[in-house]
């Protein structure tokens, strides 16, 4: 049994835990998201399985590879979703989906909502393991006298898959963008409840504010109710920190072009790794200052240039500068710069794949861009030990959603869209710059990689 | 007495990236609104403008002193992507100033000059950084000789009181790792009182000020005060615990007079000697300096 691995996001969905990270392939619960009300539970029990992956199968979160070797067999790469795919993923609870092509499952539901109903049977008995135009896991053909009359046990997939993924764990790299001194490390280190981000507290004497910009990749693994996260953050100091910004995003492009190239290779070598490791950039987290104002032309540029090459989140940092209104005020400029110059930050719209989906994106980046605290001090407040930035005036609580907007852009990175974060990278950006390769010189010439030159690994 | 009656001139002039409080630092510290019809440029304008210069008079009477106020503001200062040709601009309104008062000191009528010199300029550092970014530094060192500069922190309130003394002492570390020459006031004179000497003491020590500039009258603890209100608290303009408006304020007051003087006797002196061993201003002088130089 297979999850769907086509080039549309299916969300695992993981409910809030201290960071959430033990929940990553967890039990299909809906959690209630900070921003809305629980949906109902009978979607997410629906395990939809069609198989359709545009391209060879590459690393990806590890459960991606339990099924066995694949046949990579030609197919023009499809970068994009494209709408006759939507609905197809999901199946609405107990419905079926009759689509073309390889479909091996269709989408059911599970004996939570009762028994399957017959137009099951006939989908299911279209379950042939042959590899045909998409590839397809070799199956075992069930019977068709699969009325469920009694319980499978199919809904223990699951517990297997979390278990795989406790064994293996899986990477995340999370790179951060934006002046010195918008509080980026400081950031990182809140989200992960860790010190993974060495602050700048201030350049020293010997070290001085870099001419061009750095990447600085510094891994750390996190683990959490016995799951192990890779975590990566990517630091790039020096950016628009000098008098000439121009271009000053080249070699941020560059690096994340980098990483895709690697994977690539990887992907197409002749004795593949079982898990290819996945340096990709998941998530940017781009720092927008606290003018009050509007975005700086800096801004603009760079979201523009890297909004297509990788999933961007912007965030205002240092918001403790802001009243209310003037909170409100800057972000809805703030989009609507956004909008007026087609930069799509993530989750963006056009990858939304049904209703459910879109109501709940909308709700998010209505509210985006957060703007966020950062702090590892912690204080006592009304008797319980917060983090918190403490001044003459008051103390700010980091995690008091009245105060800043931290807690939902933790929930948003970590609980419920870390997957999806992947996915959308794997499926869309990676695929797109492979078909741009693969394109360009219809085979793969050697490009040069830096390996690791620029890359501290603490691990 | 008649130094009163007539009235004090003086130009300020501001200079710091957009989004930094400046105009709201002015406003506050004039107690007036000197940018009513203000438009702000989005992000996409801004990467088309470059540094523009806009002065705005206001006559400010209070007991019976009368205050003829420019300030000078610089739109567009450290917005671009490449702020190589920031300065150019600003560096040439102020050299245009002091030419101005060259040409009218050399002319014929001297009773009613009027001086548009730019008395002191507020350079405002942004809080959210670690110190002095580069452009600081330039710019910085680009007028140093030309103009009283007094660095400003504002937006103050982002700041906690330790990150506050922190920045401050970077700051005024870098500046003179970079041999910036910023505003030194004056030590008081020793004929003055203890309070003087103890406000002046306090003042230098505070440099550069931390401030947070608003209008808005919030209610707090009772009272009706000017601040900002925050879920968390209200930052109060005027209270000395919460940042060095009031200090800055006191400054700019007493030594309004010290800066001018600074100007005339310092920054100008440099630019008309430079100015004059360049080239010729008017026919008389050149024949008066070439008997002078016969001479010696």
């Amino acid at each position: 049994m297979e999850e769907d691995i086509a080039p549309h996001r299916s969300r695992l969905p993981t409910p809030g835990g201290p960071t959430g990270l033990s929940r990553i392939p967890g039990p299909p619960l809906r959690w209630s998201s900070p921003l809305g009300a629980p949906a109902a539970p009978t979607k997410r029990s629906c395990l939809s399985v069609t198989l359709r992956r545009a391209g060879g199968c590459g690393g990806g979160p590890p459960w991606e590879r339990l099924r066995g070797p694949a046949p990579i067999t030609p197919v023009p790469p499809r970068p994009r979703p494209t709408a006759a795919e939507g609905p197809q993923r999901r199946g609405s609870p107990g419905g079926v989906e009759a689509a073309p092509a390889a479909k091996m499952w269709v989408p059911c539901s599970l004996p939570r909502s009762g028994p399957v109903e017959s137009k099951n049977e006939a989908a299911m008995s279209e379950l042939v393991p042959e590899p045909r135009q998409k590839p397809v896991v070799p199956m075992k053909p069930m019977g068709i006298n699969a009325n469920l009359l009694g319980y499978i046990g199919i809904d223990t997939i699951i517990e297997q898959m979390r278990k795989k993924t406790m064994k293996t764990g899986f990477d995340f790299n999370i790179m951060v963008v934006g002046q010195s001194g918008l509080g980026k490390s400081t950031l990182v280190n809140t989200l992960f409840k860790s010190q993974v981000s060495r602050k700048s507290s201030g350049w020293n004497r010997e070290e001085k504010i870099p001419k061009t910009v750095e990447i600085k990749a510094i891994g750390h693994v996190i683990e959490e109710g016995g799951v192990k996260m890779k975590l990566t953050v990517i630091d790039t100091p020096g950016f628009g920190d000098q008098i000439n910004n121009e271009n000053c995003w080249e070699p941020i492009e560059k690096y994340i072009n980098e990483q895709y190239e690697k994977f690539l290779k990887e992907e197409v070598n002749i004795a593949r790794k079982k898990r290819i490791p996945d340096t990709r950039v998941h998530c940017c987290l781009y720092f927008i200052s606290p003018t009050g104002h509007s975005l700086r032309p800096l801004d603009l540029e760079f979201m523009k240039h890297l909004s297509k090459v990788v999933n961007i989140i912007p965030v205002i940092a240092k918001a403790d500068t802001m009243t209310l209104e003037e909170k409100t005020e800057f972000k809805q400029r703030v989009r609507k710069e956004l909008e007026v110059n087609g930069i799509e930050f993530y989750p963006q719209k056009e990858f939304d794949e049904d209703l459910e989906d879109k109501t709940e994106n909308d709700k998010i980046r209505e509210s985006m861009p957060f703007a966020v605290v950062g702090s590892d001090k912690e204080y006592q407040v009304n008797g319980k030990r917060v983090l918190g930035r403490k001044t003459p005036w008051g103390i700010i609580e980091v995690e008091n959603l009245t105060h800043c907007e931290f807690a939902l852009l933790r929930d948003f990175v970590i609980r419920t869209h870390l997957q999806d974060l992947k996915e959308v990278t794997h499926n869309i950006h990676y695929e797109t710059y492979r078909a741009k390769r693969l394109n360009d010189n219809g085979g793969l010439p050697p490009m040069t990689v830096e390996t690791e030159e620029n890359h501290e690994s603490n691990l | 007495r008649k130094s009163v009656k007539k009235g004090f001139e003086f130009t300020l002039m501001v200079v710091g990236e957009s989004g930094l409080g400046k105009s709201t630092l002015i406003n506050s510290l004039f107690l007036t609104d000197l940018y009513p019809e203000r438009i702000i440029p989005g992000a996409a304008e801004k990467i088309e403008r470059t540094v523009q210069i806009e002065a705005s008079t206001v006559e400010i009477e209070e007991r019976g002193v009368k205050l003829r106020l420019t300030v000078v503001d610089t739109p567009g200062y450290g917005d671009a992507i490449n702020c190589r040709d920031c300065f150019k601009t600003i560096i040439s309104y102020i050299d245009e100033q002091f030419e101005r008062y060259l040409h009218d000191e050399s002319g014929l009528n001297r009773r009613h000059i009027i001086d548009n010199r730019v008395h002191c300029c507020f350079y405002f550092i942004s809080p959210f950084g670690h110190g002095l970014k580069p452009l600081d530094v330039e710019f910085m060192k680009a007028i140093h000789n030309k103009v009283n500069i007094v660095p400003v922190i504002a937006k103050a309130d982002t700041l906690s009181l330790k990150e506050r003394e922190r920045l401050k002492k970077r700051i005024l570390d870098e500046i003179e790792e970079h041999g910036i020459k910023i505003y030194h006031l004056p030590d008081a004179e020793s004929d003055e009182d203890e309070d003087f000497k103890e406000q002046t003491r306090l003042l230098k020590a505070s440099i550069p000020f931390c401030v947070v500039g608003s209008n808005q009258l919030i209610e707090a603890k009772g009272k009706k005060v000017r601040g900002r209100l925050y879920p968390w608290g209200v930052v109060e303009v005027e209270n000395p615990e919460h940042n060095d408006f009031l200090k800055l304020r006191t400054m700019l007051i007493t030594h309004m007079q010290d800066l001018q003087e600074v100007t005339q006797d310092l920054h100008y002196e440099n630019f008309r000697s430079e100015r004059l061993k360049r080239g010729v201003l008017v026919p008389v002088i050149q024949q008066l300096h070439t008997e002078v130089l016969e001479v010696t």
